[in-house]
């Protein structure tokens, strides 16, 4: 990389600007240099990489449908989820019905359609909730250290201890046990607690050992000399330079929990008919794989684009916000 | 010129050695900077050598409020930096600006070189007002060489020297009055360090700053420095002027470093006698009794190793030595390439 005004600083002397003068440098470019250099900050360059990517804009694009399916379920279908007729009892995929029927005649893509809310926002919320509370610890434990660390970290091992399987059973059979009456929503709180409660140590340790490696660059150092607070550092210096393997780990965390409602669901712990989930459907599905295949692969298949389009994107927003990958 | 802008006075930093996880056990101490006084005056250099682990870098950060020394004092116009806090101690910062040594990991890499710039406006808002701000980074950027347009790059777009420039841009951001360079020119190349050296003097020259320049290259030191103080394990072991140092060193150690110089003229070069030193640094946890340099000193005496020589002016020689048979030695000097 050449720079022609570094090198001839040395050979030639320059005219000397006086330093308080007030006049813009770059008074005499024309408008359109003017125009590029309007200031920008890492997530205003980000956004302008994402603009240029097509797997930032499938995935997107994928994202909204679903969120929009979750929403607003009724925008894309008319049948009922809920309500079904033995008569059509395992019937095929056909024009009337693109998904079939499955085994007590309810519309397997009304179910679809409707099972993506209670799917995509436990997944969601509990991803969100295990990054915040797994990202703040971490970030604490491993910038303040010594005996918060200490703590925090110990706190987060007898997390890390109890089986994910044999945690959500206990913490859900207490709190929505056979015989109690919790409406879905309380359901859903519950199981995104469980899976929040049970998930937030590996987040903590990835957040923790990112920290450690990151605070003690000459960048911290530098931003300390300079006076920067505590906040400061953390939000301007340390959270942008840790982010990376959360953002991935998120991601992948998604499909992760889809799977693991649908454990809960199987299990007879988790959400229960007739509130619909991509898990519910999968789990019923399994005793009828071989006479009805269909009945598990529209569910899974919902499944594995909503997780695929999370990942992709997840992999997107990393790429961009790191300049060295633009 | 002779007021005196930092003093340091018995600056002690130790560090602790533990061992255990939860009880934690102090079994010694690493004494990286022990007992060091020198004075700074304003608008001066004073260079500041020595090999690997001496203190150096010790001695930088405690002088940037980094660390807490353990004892001794570092005076700032009169006042105790370590013993301020809250809006004192911002308005310190503000006067003593730090160049550090690796331009490839002081810089964040995921900050554009506005915002590199513009952080000492955002941490001291009262300096420059938000609109002007843009303004002012510009013009840093064309004060120390690199193109204004460039202010929406990031470091990795640089070359090194370009972001040692970022570095030395983003300390003169708030006019400080001292900047102390930690080896800011050791990650560059010769050519490099050549136009990063000039930078700096040109930028003291129209500043009127005074640097503590950190290096362990001789040449470099010279080329910069009004002062120079030569380090050995935590201690000063000799003070002078750059004549005083370069063309009459006193102190066998300073001696031996100035004969490790290469020496550019092929025809001086067979009359030089060069110093060499047998055995390693001692540890830093236990540096020997008495003069700390008499394990690699061809002068040693049990004096030495009874009595720690204080950096004082003694007979025959005009500047402070920490060697009780300070004399004067004739190797042929390095003579600055003119």
């Amino acid at each position: 990389m050449s720079d022609p005004s570094a090198a001839s600083l040395v050979s030639t002397p320059r005219p000397e600007q006086p330093s308080e003068a007030g006049a813009p440098v770059n008074a005499g470019l024309p408008e359109s240099a003017q125009k590029q250099q309007k200031p920008r900050g890492l997530l205003g360059d980000a956004w302008i990489d994402l603009r240029r990517k097509p797997l930032f804009w499938i995935s997107a694009t994928l994202i909204v449908i679903f969120v929009l399916m979750a929403a607003f379920p009724s925008l894309f279908t008319s049948g009922d989820a809920v309500n079904g007729a033995l008569s059509r009892s395992q019937v095929k995929p056909s024009a009337d019905a693109w998904f079939g029927y499955d085994v007590q005649g309810r519309d397997v893509f009304a179910r679809t359609i409707y099972g993506a809310r209670a799917s995509i926002m436990v997944a969601l919320l509990s991803v969100i909730g295990t990054l915040l509370i797994g990202g703040t610890m971490g970030i604490i434990a491993g910038y303040r250290g010594g005996w918060v660390d200490a703590l925090l970290s110990r706190i987060a091992d007898i997390f890390f201890g109890l089986p994910f399987v044999l945690g959500s059973i206990v913490i859900l059979t207490t709190f929505n046990g056979s015989g109690s009456d919790n409406n879905e929503w309380t359901i859903m709180g519950l199981v995104i607690m469980s899976l929040t409660v049970l998930s937030w140590p590996v987040v903590m340790r990835l957040m923790r050992s990112s920290v450690l490696a990151t605070k003690e660059a000459d960048y911290i150092v530098a931003a300390r000399a300079l006076g920067a607070g505590t906040g400061r550092i953390i939000l301007k210096h340390l959270l942008p330079n840790c982010l990376a393997p959360l953002l991935v780990y998120g991601t992948i965390m998604v499909g992760s929990f889809i799977g693991a409602e649908a454990t809960l669901s199987f299990l007879g712990i988790g959400l229960k008919t007739p509130v619909v989930s991509w898990g519910i459907m999968i789990s019923e599905a399994q005793n009828y794989i071989r006479v009805s295949p269909y009945l598990l692969f529209f569910p899974a298949a919902f499944l594995v684009t909503a997780v695929l389009s999370f990942v992709m994107l997840g992999e997107a927003v990393r790429e961009a916000l790191d300049p060295k990958l633009r | 010129m002779t007021e005196n802008i930092i003093e340091v006075r018995d600056l002690v930093k130790h560090y602790p050695v533990t061992r255990g996880i939860v009880f934690k056990k102090t079994t010694g101490h690493v004494k990286a900077v022990d007992g060091v006084s020198f004075d700074l005056k304003a608008g001066e250099t004073l260079g500041v050598v020595g090999e690997s682990g001496c203190g150096k870098s010790t001695l930088a950060r405690v002088l940037m409020n980094l660390e807490r020394p353990t004892s001794g004092q570092v005076l700032y116009k009169g006042q105790d930096i370590s013993k301020l806090s809250g809006g004192a101690l911002r308005r310190l910062r503000r006067q003593i600006q730090l160049v550090m040594q690796d331009p490839y990991t002081s810089l964040n890499p995921r900050m554009t070189v506005g915002d590199l710039i513009g952080e000492p406006f955002e941490i001291h808002p009262e300096v420059a007002p938000r609109g002007s701000r843009r303004t002012k980074v510009k013009e840093l950027l064309d004060l120390v060489g690199l193109n204004p347009e460039h202010i929406n790059r990031y470091p990795h777009q640089f070359s090194g020297g370009q972001r040692q420039r970022i570095g030395i841009a983003r300390a003169l951001a708030l006019r400080p009055e001292v900047i102390v360079c930690d080896e800011p020119v050791s990650a560059l190349d010769v050519s490099i360090q050549a136009q990063v050296m000039n930078l700096l003097e040109k930028l003291q020259a129209e500043f009127g700053l005074s640097y503590v320049f950190i290096a362990h290259d001789l040449s470099v030191v010279r080329h910069l420095s009004d002062r120079v103080a030569v380090m050995y394990l935590g201690k000063m072991v000799e003070v002078g002027t750059e004549d005083e140092i370069y063309e009459r060193p006193t102190h066998p150690y300073t001696q031996a470093l100035l004969s490790a110089v290469p020496v550019p003229d092929p025809t001086l070069r067979d009359n030089k006698a060069i110093i060499r030193l047998t055995g390693d640094v001692p540890s830093p946890i236990s540096p020997p009794s008495g003069c700390r340099f008499r394990t690699r000193c061809w002068k040693a005496q049990d004096l030495c190793a009874q009595e720690v020589p204080l950096l004082q002016i003694r007979p025959g020689s005009d500047h402070p030595s920490a060697c009780h048979f300070a004399e004067r030695r004739e190797i042929v000097p390095a003579h600055e390439v003119a």
